[in-house]
């Protein structure tokens, strides 16, 4: 790994704590405000590509792991990796190498389109595929009343992931940095 | 100041970060074997003694973790009376309790400086497909530099875009945003190359030559 992706990987791992130093916009008709955060996951997927974006995820766990106040709502430590709801955050990595990888497949033709299957795929899908059995198994709670708990959220995502597929195409457009093909051998 | 860490001399706080670290995740793994009330009360008043009275801990710090989980204790509670009855309920309930506290205790007595590099040992067996740990500590420590630095810069874009009149500045926020920070990036492993970090495997007589480099 080349000294510039670490700079990518460490500086996109600060953009998702900035996100959660956002406060939570109300948006109309939804009855959870929405945080950033995830905005950033999808980010850094759809604009690093599936390892940087993965290892930016990484890294900014373990910003929050030694302390950093950094999550939405100023939460950080070790107290959110066993929380009830620790599962997303686990599933943040996952999430941004499935949307890294979906856009870097569709890359040569990506658009806006290509971009929203990849954030409501790898956004959406994958991290409550992760979360919420996670909660379930953890909280010892049916795993459909951990579902049904989640559904106020889903709204809001689906915002999020429209936004992070503007703001991915224009990226795209205007300062790509995913290079094709993508299967260097070495490792950082 | 970024950190959730109080500074103290109290043996807590003097304990290695690897110990402190290492009796958490066995306290994690623990407490999910046990389902007795009694055991896992007893764990909770132990975490509350070792925070409050022996690290000395403002109970105001610990209450800082625990309210954002707080809501989210109760509704398990009241899930758990409905299906499975009041005594599983108080048991899983003071159980994440326990985690929670007992995590803040750590992060709250141990400095970011010795938990980056617990977290470069950690990392020490993935040398094995090409890792190098002290990179990982430097990413971490970079990321943690640049976060006010971002945070600023994007306050910046958003008074910018005000001044110009935007009332939306969310989308219009974040593409700015992105773009100077790949561009920062860009500059930032310029220098980073030119200090000596470049891509080349850390040898021992490398390591020796150079005393810049983060390796």
């Amino acid at each position: 790994m080349k000294t510039r992706d670490l700079a990518y990987v460490a500086l996109f791992a600060a953009i998702v704590a900035v996100l959660g130093l956002l406060p939570p916009v109300p948006v109309p008709g939804i009855p959870v405000p929405i945080t950033a955060q995830t905005l950033g996951v999808m980010l850094a997927g759809s604009v690093l590509g599936a390892r940087r974006g993965a290892l930016a995820l990484l890294v900014f766990l373990a910003v929050v792991a030694v302390g950093a106040p950094v999550l939405s709502g100023g939460r950080g430590g070790l107290g959110v990796f066993v929380g009830p709801t620790a599962g997303f955050l686990y599933s943040w990595p996952v999430a941004a190498f499935v949307i890294g990888w979906l856009t870097q497949l569709s890359w040569r033709r990506f658009n806006l389109a290509w971009a929203l299957v990849a954030n409501l795929v790898g956004g959406v899908v994958v991290i409550y595929a992760i979360g919420i059995p996670f909660t379930s198994l953890y909280a010892d709670v049916p795993l459909w009343t951990s579902f049904t708990g989640s559904l106020a959220f889903i709204p809001g995502d689906v915002v999020k992931a429209v936004a992070a597929s503007v703001v991915a195409v224009a990226v795209h457009r205007a300062y790509p940095v995913i290079e094709l093909p993508t299967r260097r051998a070495t490792a950082g | 100041m970024l950190s959730l860490y109080l500074p103290g001399a109290s043996p807590v706080h003097r304990a290695p970060a690897g110990l402190k670290l290492a009796v958490l995740a066995a306290l994690g793994v623990g407490l999910f074997l046990v389902s007795r009330v009694e055991v896992v009360a007893g764990a909770l008043a132990a975490v509350l003694a070792v925070g409050l009275a022996v690290a000395r801990l403002p109970g105001r710090a610990l209450w800082a973790q625990v309210r954002p989980v707080w809501i989210w204790l109760a509704a398990l509670f009241v899930v758990h009376l409905l299906v499975t009855g009041p005594l599983p309920g108080a048991v899983a309930v003071l159980r994440l309790l326990t985690l929670v506290l007992a995590a803040a205790v750590v992060t709250a007595t141990t400095r970011v400086t010795a938990l980056v590099a617990v977290v470069e040992w950690l990392v020490q067996p993935l040398r094995l497909v090409g890792v190098r740990p002290a990179r990982v500590g430097l990413v971490v420590a970079m990321t943690l530099r640049f976060i006010p630095l971002l945070a600023e810069r994007a306050a910046r874009i958003r008074e910018a875009q005000t001044a110009r009149g935007a009332e939306r500045v969310r989308l219009g926020l974040l593409v700015p945003l992105v773009i100077s920070v790949l561009q920062l990036a860009h500059t930032l492993s310029e220098a980073l190359d030119a200090r000596g970090a470049d891509d080349t495997p850390a040898r021992p007589l490398r390591r020796a030559a150079g005393s810049v480099g983060p390796a």
